[in-house]
Protein backbone atom coordinates (compact mmCIF):
# COMPACT_ATOMS: atom_id res chain seq x y z
CA UNK A 1 0.00 0.00 0.00
CA UNK A 2 1.21 3.52 -0.76
CA UNK A 3 0.61 5.59 1.80
CA UNK A 4 -0.36 9.22 0.02
CA UNK A 5 -2.80 7.68 -2.25
CA UNK A 6 -4.23 5.89 0.23
CA UNK A 7 -4.08 8.80 2.16
CA UNK A 8 -5.75 10.76 -0.45
CA UNK A 9 -9.01 8.22 -1.58
CA UNK A 10 -9.15 7.14 1.96
CA UNK A 11 -9.49 10.85 3.65
CA UNK A 12 -11.57 12.20 0.37
CA UNK A 13 -13.44 9.46 -0.34
CA UNK A 14 -14.46 8.70 2.72
CA UNK A 15 -16.59 11.98 3.48
CA UNK A 16 -19.53 11.04 6.03
CA UNK A 17 -18.21 7.50 6.25
CA UNK A 18 -15.43 8.34 8.52
CA UNK A 19 -15.79 6.97 12.21
CA UNK A 20 -14.97 10.54 13.33
CA UNK A 21 -17.65 12.14 11.14
CA UNK A 22 -20.44 10.35 12.57
CA UNK A 23 -19.82 10.20 15.99
CA UNK A 24 -18.98 14.35 15.87
CA UNK A 25 -22.17 14.96 14.18
CA UNK A 26 -24.21 12.10 16.39
CA UNK A 27 -22.81 12.08 19.97
CA UNK A 28 -23.66 15.86 20.88
CA UNK A 29 -27.31 15.33 19.72
CA UNK A 30 -27.50 11.98 21.72
CA UNK A 31 -26.63 13.53 25.09
CA UNK A 32 -29.23 16.55 24.58
CA UNK A 33 -31.46 13.75 24.25
CA UNK A 34 -30.55 12.09 26.59
CA UNK A 35 -31.02 15.02 29.25
CA UNK A 36 -34.27 15.58 27.87
CA UNK A 37 -35.58 12.25 28.11
CA UNK A 38 -34.33 12.32 32.36
CA UNK A 39 -37.66 14.32 32.52
CA UNK A 40 -39.54 11.89 30.96
CA UNK A 41 -37.34 9.65 33.42
CA UNK A 42 -38.12 11.58 36.49
CA UNK A 43 -41.35 11.11 35.84
CA UNK A 44 -41.33 7.09 36.26
CA UNK A 45 -39.27 7.46 39.54
CA UNK A 46 -41.53 10.46 40.97
CA UNK A 47 -44.39 7.88 40.48
CA UNK A 48 -42.31 4.36 41.60
CA UNK A 49 -44.70 3.46 43.96
CA UNK A 50 -47.42 3.56 41.53
CA UNK A 51 -46.08 1.58 38.61
CA UNK A 52 -44.19 -1.29 40.99
CA UNK A 53 -47.36 -0.97 42.68
CA UNK A 54 -49.31 -1.54 39.39
CA UNK A 55 -47.05 -3.74 37.36
CA UNK A 56 -49.17 -3.84 34.31
CA UNK A 57 -48.53 -0.17 34.46
CA UNK A 58 -45.12 -1.03 33.69
CA UNK A 59 -45.97 -3.45 30.83
CA UNK A 60 -47.23 -0.35 28.89
CA UNK A 61 -44.33 1.76 29.20
CA UNK A 62 -42.00 0.51 25.71
CA UNK A 63 -44.98 0.89 24.12
CA UNK A 64 -45.89 4.18 24.65
CA UNK A 65 -42.84 4.91 24.15
CA UNK A 66 -41.90 3.52 21.01
CA UNK A 67 -45.58 3.74 19.61
CA UNK A 68 -46.28 7.90 19.39
CA UNK A 69 -42.89 8.13 17.13
CA UNK A 70 -44.16 5.00 15.14
CA UNK A 71 -47.75 6.75 14.48
CA UNK A 72 -45.60 10.16 13.80
CA UNK A 73 -43.38 9.17 11.35
CA UNK A 74 -45.95 7.36 9.13
CA UNK A 75 -47.69 10.70 9.21
CA UNK A 76 -44.60 12.70 8.58
CA UNK A 77 -42.99 10.14 5.97
CA UNK A 78 -46.47 11.13 4.13
CA UNK A 79 -46.93 14.84 4.28
CA UNK A 80 -43.06 14.95 3.20
CA UNK A 81 -44.15 12.97 0.19
CA UNK A 82 -46.62 15.30 -0.83
CA UNK A 83 -44.51 18.63 -0.13
CA UNK A 84 -42.08 17.05 -2.27
CA UNK A 85 -44.57 15.98 -5.33
CA UNK A 86 -46.46 19.56 -4.83
CA UNK A 87 -49.92 17.90 -3.79
CA UNK A 88 -49.39 19.14 -0.47
CA UNK A 89 -51.46 22.41 1.01
CA UNK A 90 -51.90 23.29 4.39
CA UNK A 91 -55.08 23.90 3.97
CA UNK A 92 -57.69 22.91 6.68
CA UNK A 93 -60.07 21.68 4.00
CA UNK A 94 -56.81 19.52 2.17
CA UNK A 95 -59.33 15.99 1.84
CA UNK A 96 -55.58 14.04 1.82
CA UNK A 97 -54.62 15.82 4.98
CA UNK A 98 -57.64 14.80 6.78
CA UNK A 99 -57.78 11.08 5.05
CA UNK A 100 -54.22 10.61 6.51
CA UNK A 101 -55.44 11.92 9.93
CA UNK A 102 -58.19 9.31 10.28
CA UNK A 103 -56.32 6.86 9.49
CA UNK A 104 -53.67 6.94 11.58
CA UNK A 105 -56.18 7.75 14.66
CA UNK A 106 -57.85 4.26 13.45
CA UNK A 107 -54.44 2.69 13.43
CA UNK A 108 -54.10 4.09 17.12
CA UNK A 109 -57.15 2.94 18.65
CA UNK A 110 -56.68 -0.92 17.17
CA UNK A 111 -53.38 -0.96 18.76
CA UNK A 112 -54.13 0.64 22.16
CA UNK A 113 -57.84 -1.47 22.28
CA UNK A 114 -54.73 -4.57 21.24
CA UNK A 115 -52.14 -3.16 23.71
CA UNK A 116 -55.01 -3.10 26.40
CA UNK A 117 -55.79 -6.70 25.86
CA UNK A 118 -52.80 -7.78 25.53
CA UNK A 119 -51.28 -6.19 29.09
CA UNK A 120 -54.43 -7.64 31.37
CA UNK A 121 -53.50 -11.00 29.76
CA UNK A 122 -49.50 -10.22 30.53
CA UNK A 123 -50.73 -8.60 33.98
CA UNK A 124 -52.06 -11.37 35.15
CA UNK A 125 -49.89 -13.85 34.35
CA UNK A 126 -47.27 -12.07 36.19
CA UNK A 127 -48.41 -9.89 39.09
CA UNK A 128 -51.79 -9.50 40.73
CA UNK A 129 -54.57 -7.98 37.89
CA UNK A 130 -55.71 -4.64 37.90
CA UNK A 131 -58.93 -3.97 36.83
CA UNK A 132 -59.42 -4.10 32.99
CA UNK A 133 -61.84 -1.05 32.83
CA UNK A 134 -59.61 1.36 34.04
CA UNK A 135 -56.80 -0.34 32.25
CA UNK A 136 -58.19 -0.02 28.83
CA UNK A 137 -59.82 4.13 29.96
CA UNK A 138 -55.35 4.07 30.54
CA UNK A 139 -54.13 2.85 27.53
CA UNK A 140 -56.78 3.75 25.02
CA UNK A 141 -57.26 7.76 26.38
CA UNK A 142 -53.13 7.93 26.51
CA UNK A 143 -52.48 6.04 23.39
CA UNK A 144 -54.99 8.36 21.20
CA UNK A 145 -53.71 11.78 22.84
CA UNK A 146 -50.30 10.55 21.56
CA UNK A 147 -51.55 10.13 18.27
CA UNK A 148 -53.04 13.68 18.19
CA UNK A 149 -49.72 14.79 19.68
CA UNK A 150 -47.82 13.00 17.15
CA UNK A 151 -50.00 14.44 14.55
CA UNK A 152 -49.86 18.31 15.59
CA UNK A 153 -46.57 17.94 16.12
CA UNK A 154 -45.93 16.72 12.36
CA UNK A 155 -47.61 19.02 10.82
CA UNK A 156 -46.27 21.77 12.50
CA UNK A 157 -42.26 20.62 12.25
CA UNK A 158 -43.54 19.89 8.43
CA UNK A 159 -44.75 23.24 8.11
CA UNK A 160 -41.27 24.56 9.73
CA UNK A 161 -38.81 23.13 7.70
CA UNK A 162 -40.89 24.03 4.39
CA UNK A 163 -40.71 27.49 5.46
CA UNK A 164 -37.37 27.54 6.33
CA UNK A 165 -36.65 25.69 3.06
CA UNK A 166 -35.16 22.50 5.22
CA UNK A 167 -35.79 19.41 4.12
CA UNK A 168 -38.54 17.73 6.14
CA UNK A 169 -37.37 14.09 5.44
CA UNK A 170 -34.14 15.15 7.34
CA UNK A 171 -35.66 17.22 9.85
CA UNK A 172 -39.39 16.04 10.92
CA UNK A 173 -39.18 12.22 11.79
CA UNK A 174 -36.28 12.96 13.92
CA UNK A 175 -38.11 15.57 15.82
CA UNK A 176 -41.48 13.65 16.11
CA UNK A 177 -40.09 10.52 17.09
CA UNK A 178 -38.00 11.85 19.95
CA UNK A 179 -40.82 14.41 21.12
CA UNK A 180 -43.36 11.39 21.14
CA UNK A 181 -40.56 9.70 23.18
CA UNK A 182 -40.14 11.94 25.89
CA UNK A 183 -43.89 12.51 25.83
CA UNK A 184 -45.02 8.88 25.95
CA UNK A 185 -44.20 8.39 29.62
CA UNK A 186 -45.44 11.54 30.82
CA UNK A 187 -48.88 11.06 28.62
CA UNK A 188 -49.14 7.84 30.13
CA UNK A 189 -48.42 8.97 33.82
CA UNK A 190 -50.75 11.90 33.86
CA UNK A 191 -53.78 9.72 32.37
CA UNK A 192 -52.93 6.77 35.04
CA UNK A 193 -52.87 9.12 38.05
CA UNK A 194 -56.08 10.77 36.68
CA UNK A 195 -57.61 7.24 36.49
CA UNK A 196 -56.29 5.53 39.66
CA UNK B 1 -61.16 12.44 -3.77
CA UNK B 2 -62.87 9.19 -2.82
CA UNK B 3 -61.68 9.59 1.44
CA UNK B 4 -62.63 6.46 3.21
CA UNK B 5 -60.64 4.54 0.13
CA UNK B 6 -57.77 6.63 0.97
CA UNK B 7 -58.15 5.67 4.74
CA UNK B 8 -58.42 1.87 4.18
CA UNK B 9 -55.29 2.16 2.37
CA UNK B 10 -53.27 4.57 4.46
CA UNK B 11 -54.68 1.79 7.35
CA UNK B 12 -53.42 -1.57 5.29
CA UNK B 13 -50.06 -0.52 4.60
CA UNK B 14 -49.17 0.16 8.05
CA UNK B 15 -50.86 -2.18 10.84
CA UNK B 16 -48.90 -5.20 10.02
CA UNK B 17 -45.62 -3.37 11.25
CA UNK B 18 -47.34 -1.99 13.83
CA UNK B 19 -48.44 -5.07 15.06
CA UNK B 20 -44.99 -6.18 15.11
CA UNK B 21 -43.63 -3.75 16.80
CA UNK B 22 -46.83 -3.67 19.50
CA UNK B 23 -45.40 -7.36 19.89
CA UNK B 24 -41.65 -6.10 20.50
CA UNK B 25 -42.66 -3.41 22.98
CA UNK B 26 -45.44 -5.63 24.97
CA UNK B 27 -42.48 -8.52 25.58
CA UNK B 28 -40.41 -6.07 26.71
CA UNK B 29 -43.25 -4.45 29.11
CA UNK B 30 -43.92 -7.85 29.83
CA UNK B 31 -39.90 -8.49 31.49
CA UNK B 32 -40.22 -4.68 32.72
CA UNK B 33 -43.28 -5.52 34.81
CA UNK B 34 -41.67 -8.75 35.94
CA UNK B 35 -41.13 -9.35 39.73
CA UNK B 36 -37.73 -10.06 38.92
CA UNK B 37 -37.06 -6.67 37.03
CA UNK B 38 -38.82 -5.16 39.78
CA UNK B 39 -37.11 -6.11 42.72
CA UNK B 40 -34.07 -4.39 40.78
CA UNK B 41 -35.73 -1.28 40.45
CA UNK B 42 -35.89 -1.36 43.98
CA UNK B 43 -32.92 -2.58 44.70
CA UNK B 44 -31.20 0.10 42.34
CA UNK B 45 -32.82 3.60 42.73
CA UNK B 46 -31.79 5.33 39.13
CA UNK B 47 -32.64 2.48 37.27
CA UNK B 48 -36.29 3.55 36.42
CA UNK B 49 -35.14 7.34 35.72
CA UNK B 50 -32.34 6.13 32.89
CA UNK B 51 -35.44 3.40 31.62
CA UNK B 52 -37.16 6.49 29.11
CA UNK B 53 -33.40 7.33 27.67
CA UNK B 54 -32.04 3.92 27.75
CA UNK B 55 -35.14 2.81 25.62
CA UNK B 56 -35.33 5.95 23.36
CA UNK B 57 -31.32 6.14 22.49
CA UNK B 58 -31.43 2.81 20.69
CA UNK B 59 -33.62 4.17 18.43
CA UNK B 60 -31.30 7.07 17.72
CA UNK B 61 -28.19 5.02 17.36
CA UNK B 62 -29.23 2.02 15.41
CA UNK B 63 -32.14 3.54 13.46
CA UNK B 64 -28.89 5.81 12.06
CA UNK B 65 -26.56 3.37 11.63
CA UNK B 66 -29.78 1.23 9.52
CA UNK B 67 -30.68 4.42 7.42
CA UNK B 68 -26.61 4.76 6.51
CA UNK B 69 -26.41 1.49 5.43
CA UNK B 70 -29.60 1.78 3.00
CA UNK B 71 -28.47 4.77 1.62
CA UNK B 72 -24.88 3.55 0.77
CA UNK B 73 -26.73 0.57 -0.84
CA UNK B 74 -28.45 2.58 -2.97
CA UNK B 75 -25.93 4.95 -3.47
CA UNK B 76 -23.37 2.05 -4.63
CA UNK B 77 -20.92 3.59 -1.63
CA UNK B 78 -21.04 -0.28 0.33
CA UNK B 79 -21.83 -3.79 -0.99
CA UNK B 80 -24.37 -6.24 0.87
CA UNK B 81 -21.13 -8.81 1.47
CA UNK B 82 -20.32 -9.17 5.19
CA UNK B 83 -16.42 -8.24 4.32
CA UNK B 84 -14.13 -5.60 5.45
CA UNK B 85 -14.96 -2.79 4.37
CA UNK B 86 -13.35 0.95 5.52
CA UNK B 87 -16.51 2.46 4.85
CA UNK B 88 -18.85 -0.45 6.31
CA UNK B 89 -16.03 -0.72 9.08
CA UNK B 90 -16.38 2.77 10.08
CA UNK B 91 -20.00 2.64 10.49
CA UNK B 92 -19.58 -0.77 12.83
CA UNK B 93 -17.00 1.48 15.14
CA UNK B 94 -19.01 4.77 15.05
CA UNK B 95 -22.09 2.81 16.26
CA UNK B 96 -20.55 1.45 18.93
CA UNK B 97 -18.55 4.43 20.18
CA UNK B 98 -21.81 6.15 19.99
CA UNK B 99 -24.04 3.36 21.31
CA UNK B 100 -21.86 2.00 24.59
CA UNK B 101 -20.58 6.01 25.04
CA UNK B 102 -24.24 7.12 25.55
CA UNK B 103 -25.13 4.39 27.67
CA UNK B 104 -22.98 5.09 30.22
CA UNK B 105 -23.41 8.57 29.68
CA UNK B 106 -27.07 7.72 30.75
CA UNK B 107 -25.88 5.93 33.69
CA UNK B 108 -23.67 9.21 35.21
CA UNK B 109 -27.16 11.44 34.12
CA UNK B 110 -29.07 9.46 36.24
CA UNK B 111 -26.80 9.44 39.29
CA UNK B 112 -26.20 12.81 39.09
CA UNK B 113 -29.94 14.11 38.87
CA UNK B 114 -30.45 12.11 41.56
CA UNK B 115 -27.46 13.63 43.54
CA UNK B 116 -28.59 16.66 43.00
CA UNK B 117 -31.99 16.27 44.13
CA UNK B 118 -30.67 14.81 46.99
CA UNK B 119 -32.34 11.89 46.69
CA UNK B 120 -31.62 8.40 47.28
CA UNK B 121 -29.91 6.60 44.31
CA UNK B 122 -27.86 3.24 43.45
CA UNK B 123 -23.98 3.76 43.66
CA UNK B 124 -22.42 5.66 40.92
CA UNK B 125 -20.39 2.08 39.32
CA UNK B 126 -23.57 0.16 39.97
CA UNK B 127 -25.73 2.57 37.67
CA UNK B 128 -22.72 3.14 35.41
CA UNK B 129 -21.66 -0.88 35.62
CA UNK B 130 -25.70 -1.81 34.25
CA UNK B 131 -25.44 0.63 31.34
CA UNK B 132 -22.43 -0.10 30.03
CA UNK B 133 -22.84 -3.63 30.38
CA UNK B 134 -26.42 -3.83 28.80
CA UNK B 135 -24.97 -1.18 26.37
CA UNK B 136 -22.27 -3.39 25.14
CA UNK B 137 -24.68 -6.04 24.64
CA UNK B 138 -27.37 -4.26 22.53
CA UNK B 139 -24.71 -2.68 20.45
CA UNK B 140 -23.42 -6.43 19.49
CA UNK B 141 -26.77 -7.59 18.53
CA UNK B 142 -28.00 -4.35 17.09
CA UNK B 143 -25.18 -3.70 14.58
CA UNK B 144 -24.87 -7.54 13.61
CA UNK B 145 -28.51 -8.20 13.64
CA UNK B 146 -29.51 -4.95 11.84
CA UNK B 147 -26.19 -5.62 9.14
CA UNK B 148 -27.70 -9.19 8.56
CA UNK B 149 -31.25 -7.88 8.02
CA UNK B 150 -30.68 -4.84 6.10
CA UNK B 151 -27.99 -6.77 3.58
CA UNK B 152 -30.49 -9.68 3.41
CA UNK B 153 -33.85 -7.30 2.66
CA UNK B 154 -31.91 -5.85 -0.02
CA UNK B 155 -30.48 -9.10 -1.73
CA UNK B 156 -34.16 -10.14 -1.87
CA UNK B 157 -35.14 -7.13 -3.45
CA UNK B 158 -36.95 -4.91 -0.86
CA UNK B 159 -35.88 -1.36 -0.15
CA UNK B 160 -34.39 -1.38 3.61
CA UNK B 161 -35.92 2.16 3.97
CA UNK B 162 -39.21 1.04 4.48
CA UNK B 163 -38.45 -1.76 7.36
CA UNK B 164 -35.50 -0.05 9.50
CA UNK B 165 -37.87 2.39 11.57
CA UNK B 166 -39.86 -0.44 12.87
CA UNK B 167 -37.06 -3.33 13.35
CA UNK B 168 -34.73 -1.30 15.38
CA UNK B 169 -37.83 -0.11 17.68
CA UNK B 170 -37.91 -3.88 17.93
CA UNK B 171 -34.71 -5.19 18.25
CA UNK B 172 -34.36 -2.42 20.48
CA UNK B 173 -37.21 -2.92 23.10
CA UNK B 174 -36.58 -6.66 22.81
CA UNK B 175 -33.26 -6.79 23.67
CA UNK B 176 -32.78 -3.93 25.15
CA UNK B 177 -34.86 -4.94 28.44
CA UNK B 178 -33.35 -8.42 28.39
CA UNK B 179 -29.96 -6.84 28.54
CA UNK B 180 -30.67 -4.27 30.84
CA UNK B 181 -32.19 -7.72 32.96
CA UNK B 182 -29.06 -9.32 32.72
CA UNK B 183 -26.59 -6.26 32.97
CA UNK B 184 -28.50 -6.13 36.70
CA UNK B 185 -27.72 -9.68 37.68
CA UNK B 186 -24.14 -9.51 36.57
CA UNK B 187 -23.50 -6.32 38.12
CA UNK B 188 -25.37 -8.02 41.37
CA UNK B 189 -22.25 -10.98 41.22
CA UNK B 190 -19.55 -8.68 40.23
CA UNK B 191 -19.99 -5.32 42.40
Amino acid sequence: MSEPAAADTGGEGLGTWRTRAIVATMFPLLVVLSVLEMGSGYVLESLEATYLDNPTLLVLVPVMIGMGGNLGAIFSARLSTRLHLGTLSFAPRDEALWANVAAIMSLAMTVFAALAVAAWVVGRTIASPMGFADLAVISLVSGLLLAALAICISVAATYLSYRRGLDPDDTTIPVVTNVCDILGVVVLSAVATLVL
Amino acid sequence: MDVGAEVRRVYGESVGILSVSLLGGLFAGAVLGSEPMREAFRQYPGLLLLLPAFLATRGNVYGAFGARLSSGLHQGLIRPELAYDERLANAVVASFVNGIGISVVIGVLSWAVLQALGRESARLVELVGITLVSGVLTSVVLVFGLMGLVFGSYEFGLDPDNLIGPIVTTLGDVFGVVFLYLAVVIVGVVL
